[in-house]
């Protein structure tokens, strides 16, 4: 029973892992597919606070809640086989592709494909953002988003090499203290 | 040492990618301009690639970057290095830390992030959809002629069927494009 339950944590997440296209949002619908309905390893509650906990912290979202149920299927080394399943095929496929990507591109009919693909590229992150920004519904939010934009505007215009780590612990840091202004004298 | 030098910048780019690996780019794209690793270029390729191929885009860059520096091994340490971040805080928060993501002042740190990491994303794609366009102060006119192709296909798409283009179709599509308009 043990091993076969190891074996399916596995199997399960290398399914995932292997047919998710566009990164980890994307998987969230085919994890709770597998893991919720067929398989019952986690409640639909429990698959929305391990999103909200893998939004909440860094990482690719994907291995977040492959370790998660891991974890909670059997403990440690459940957790190692379920990430591995999910790191495996997209690290197999990648391998693969990187054998011939350079050559590849020598080709002018591929390269002109990718000239088209860049583009598109910069268009689908600005969508994915834009997305994102019409989820959030807080004034504060709104006026983060505002400076940051323009914050990273500036940055890239002037080339300036500020790295984004420090704009997000400077945006943390700023977010804690209005908090702590606003509630100053409320509680302990 | 090549694997140790893989190992630290992935981690780091592990330790500091909310929101996904959109906002994890900007940072990517630091790291990896800083050693010379691949060409900006390379890289914006490489992004699409990790975006029409399973898994995450994350784990597909640091393979594919590690892999070109440091062969197999290299891909292996990359990777290895850019999941152990992710991989490890779930195991304390699940364990232990809990209380810890409760607690009001880490909350409302993160409510900081959030957005923040937003603000990156849009400007980080509106910056390369315009990098494209003007390249050292040149209008690229077929880059231009199929960022307006994409943007009306996009509403087409969107006004036709109220649903939204997938991102593989787009891709397949500025492929094509890209090979008709670039090769005339």
């Amino acid at each position: 029973m043990d091993k076969n339950k190891i074996f399916y944590l596995f199997s399960t997440f290398f399914k995932i892992g292997l047919f998710t296209f566009g990164g980890g949002y994307a998987m969230i619908s085919l994890i709770e597919d597998e893991c919720v309905e067929r398989k019952q390893w986690l409640t639909v509650d429990e698959l929305s606070s391990v999103v909200a906990i893998a939004e909440s912290t860094p990482g690719p979202i994907a291995i977040n809640c492959a370790t998660y149920v891991g974890y909670m299927q059997k403990g440690f080394f459940g957790a190692v086989i379920a990430t591995l399943g999910m790191v495996l095929p997209s690290f197999i496929v990648i391998l693969t592709i990187s054998l011939f990507f350079d050559r590849f591109l020598e080709y002018p009919i591929i390269s002109n494909a990718f000239k088209g693909i860049k583009i598109a590229v910069g268009i689908l992150i600005m969508q994915a953002g834009i997305k994102m920004l019409k989820k959030s519904n807080h004034k504060q939010s709104y006026i983060f988003i505002f400076f940051s934009f323009l914050t990273m505007i500036f940055i890239n215009i002037f080339s300036l090499k500020i790295s984004t780590i420090y704009l997000l612990l400077i945006f943390g840091c700023i977010s804690m203290s209005i908090y702590y202004i606003n509630n100053k004298g409320d509680k302990v | 040492m090549i694997y140790l030098e893989l190992f630290i910048a992935f981690l780091k780019v592990g330790c500091f990618s909310f929101g996904g690996a959109y906002g994890a780019i900007p940072l990517i794209k630091e790291t990896v301009l800083s050693y010379h690793w691949v060409s900006e270029e390379m890289l914006s390729y490489f992004i699409a690639v990790g975006e029409s191929t399973p898994g995450s885009i994350m784990v597909n860059l640091a393979t594919y970057i590690g892999n070109h520096q440091g062969g197999i091994l290299g891909a292996i340490v990359a990777t290895f290095a850019v999941v152990l971040p992710a991989f490890l805080i779930i195991l304390l928060v699940v364990s232990l830390l809990k209380a810890l993501l409760d607690n009001v002042y880490i909350k409302a740190f993160i409510e900081g992030i959030k957005p923040c990491v937003i603000g990156i994303i849009i400007a980080t794609g509106l910056c390369m959809i315009i990098e494209n366009v003007i390249f050292e102060f040149q209008l690229d006119i077929n880059a231009f002629i199929i960022t307006l192709l994409l943007f009306f296909s996009i509403y087409f798409y969107k006004y036709k069927t109220k649903k939204e283009l997938s991102p593989i179709y787009m891709i397949i599509l500025s492929a094509i494009l890209g090979v008709c308009i670039y090769s005339i």
